[in-house]
């Protein structure tokens, strides 16, 4: 007798419970709910540029340097293109650089090489928690710019990418804001050799006061846009569209 | 002997009142939503960066020879048995790996953006409610005249005392009662002074942003990881002083402690003169 009862209880105490969280889940998902909550993304955004618009991240030295440096997201592209470039070690790659820009380019590796550099070691942190320290040589993101010259009209770099993820192309987007900040830099070495698959061969951006999501990798188009909401899902990068904040600096 | 009068007076004042509400309600979203967040990555490091072979504290799961999944907790070197609570828990009908329950986290289910929406929305209203409360208890005296405790609240004999009459669970009355007594000040000077802006700049440092901007910050916590780590501790002992409140509330008068805390007033007991003797004396 007792035990259909307690079996009866648990699963009535079960079912309650479920309806109990699918109900809590139905305010916490409601999307004017969410999109009031945004409103804290666009505060902290103004006031951490407001508080530091040049403000450097902390660099560190080679001894700090983490040993087996997470590698996250795509880490092997499927793409055909991607692959076929790795066979060849990236010869014929190159980075477009167009849209609202005076001088659309197209730039080699050794040509990217070439331009004005920066090394700088420092903290990776992901939007799960952890945190790597990496060094990361690369062509400082300003000149690189200022060579194709930005058109006043132009607000963001939307940053495509050569891998898909899911059933989406990775992209990811840069206000203008940040693209002469010294440590924003397209990345072609870490750790004084040049950068491996897993990190985004044969370039990936590294600009040290985001997350990790923001940091795209397999570079292969700068476009310079007044807006992205006709770019994927419209958010502005693929971690965006699912739903995360594209201010990514908290 | 006739009963002792009682006597409201006010305990405290409007601004106490509605930042503790206030209070209330962000630390409510921020633990829930902070969970979600730690689901994420349940693992706590030491330092700059994350260790990944070695976190102080970590939750996983693992499939049994039974083909369930078990939770298991690690905390330094110590393995425990977790399952169902931490490491492995139900969600809807089947046991799934995560960190933190189904019922601890917003939403039930893993979802890190949304999660970090919830927190970032409460952790501003969390920080502005507290700087309001901490500026004016600094202003209008709170601070000094009703948790600074006095000098011979202070003395070794006084606490001692204060400790053991709480263990036999008999607070003060009376005129006493008008007051925190030395163990409530301490508690809530700790709580406020200490645990909650600790709790704020733990965050901040945990911001990459921000770490660039207030670089001491990163200095003060030893590190990214490490004031995650702390970030997790300090919300453990706030968890810990909430349970610690609750029975204390409880057990010293539930409706005239809530009554203080929104209305303002408070009954204390007042001790009627000394009856005139009776005759059966020798």
């Amino acid at each position: 007798m007792t035990l259909p009862r307690r079996a009866w209880l648990k699963a009535a105490g079960a079912s309650l419970a479920a309806a109990f969280l699918s109900g809590c889940d139905q305010i916490t998902e409601n999307p004017g709910v969410v999109k009031a909550l945004s409103s804290a993304e666009v505060l902290n955004r103004r006031v951490q540029r407001l508080l530091g618009r040049s403000a450097l991240a902390r660099e560190f030295t080679r001894a700090d340097i983490t040993p087996n440096f997470k590698a996250n997201g795509s880490t092997d592209p499927p793409d055909a293109d991607y692959q076929a470039l790795v066979a060849e070690n990236f010869a014929s790659w190159r980075l477009v650089v167009d849209g609202l820009v005076e001088r659309p380019l197209s730039l080699s590796l050794d040509q990217i090489r070439a331009l004005p550099a920066r090394t700088q070691i420092t903290r990776h942190d992901c939007v799960e928690g952890w945190s790597c320290i990496g060094e990361w040589t690369g062509a400082r993101l300003g000149p690189l710019i200022d060579m194709a010259g930005l058109k006043p009209e132009a607000k963001h770099i939307v940053l495509h990418c050569a891998d898909t993820l899911g059933d989406a192309k990775y992209y990811e987007t840069l206000d203008v804001f940040d693209v002469h900040h010294p440590q924003t830099i397209l990345a072609y070495a870490m750790n004084g050799a040049p950068l491996t698959v897993p990190h985004g061969a044969p370039l990936r951006l590294r600009a040290e006061r985001y997350l990790g999501y923001k940091q795209a990798k397999y570079l292969m188009r700068l476009e310079a846009v007044a807006a992205f909401d006709h770019i994927g899902g419209g958010k502005g990068g693929y971690w965006e569209d699912q739903g995360y904040d594209r201010y990514g600096g908290i | 002997m006739p009963p002792p009068a009682k006597v409201l007076v006010r305990r405290h004042s409007a601004i106490v009142r509605v930042t503790h509400w206030t209070n209330v309600i962000s630390l409510f979203f921020l633990l829930l939503s902070g969970l979600q967040i730690f689901n994420a990555h349940p693992a706590l490091y030491f330092g700059q960066a994350s260790t990944f072979g070695q976190p102080w504290f970590a939750t996983g799961a693992y499939q049994g020879h039974d083909g369930r999944l078990h939770g298991v907790t690690m905390i330094g070197r110590q393995v425990f048995d977790t399952t169902g609570f931490l490491g492995a828990s139900q969600e809807g009908r089947a046991t799934v790996s995560r960190g933190f329950p189904a019922w601890l986290t917003i939403p039930s289910h893993r979802f890190l953006a949304l999660g970090r929406r919830w927190h970032f929305f409460f952790a501003w209203v969390f920080a502005l409610n507290l700087t309001l409360y901490l500026a004016s208890a600094l202003l209008n005296g709170h601070l000094r005249r009703d948790l600074a405790p006095t000098k011979s609240q202070l003395a070794p004999g006084h606490v001692l005392h204060e400790i053991w009459a709480h263990l036999r669970l008999k607070f003060p009355k009376g005129e006493e009662a008008r007051r925190y007594n030395v163990l409530q000040k301490g508690a809530y000077l700790g709580v406020v002074v200490v645990l909650l802006p600790a709790m704020i700049l733990s965050g901040m440092t945990m911001s990459p942003s921000l770490d660039a901007i207030f670089p001491f910050l990163v200095d003060l916590f030893g590190g990214r990881q490490s004031a995650r780590s702390i970030h997790f501790i300090t919300a453990s002992l706030i968890v810990l002083f909430f349970l610690v409140h609750m029975v204390m509330v409880v057990l010293s008068g539930t409706w005239n402690n809530v009554r203080s805390m929104v209305t303002g007033r408070y009954a204390i007991e007042v001790e009627p003169p000394p009856a005139p003797a009776l005759g059966d004396a020798p």
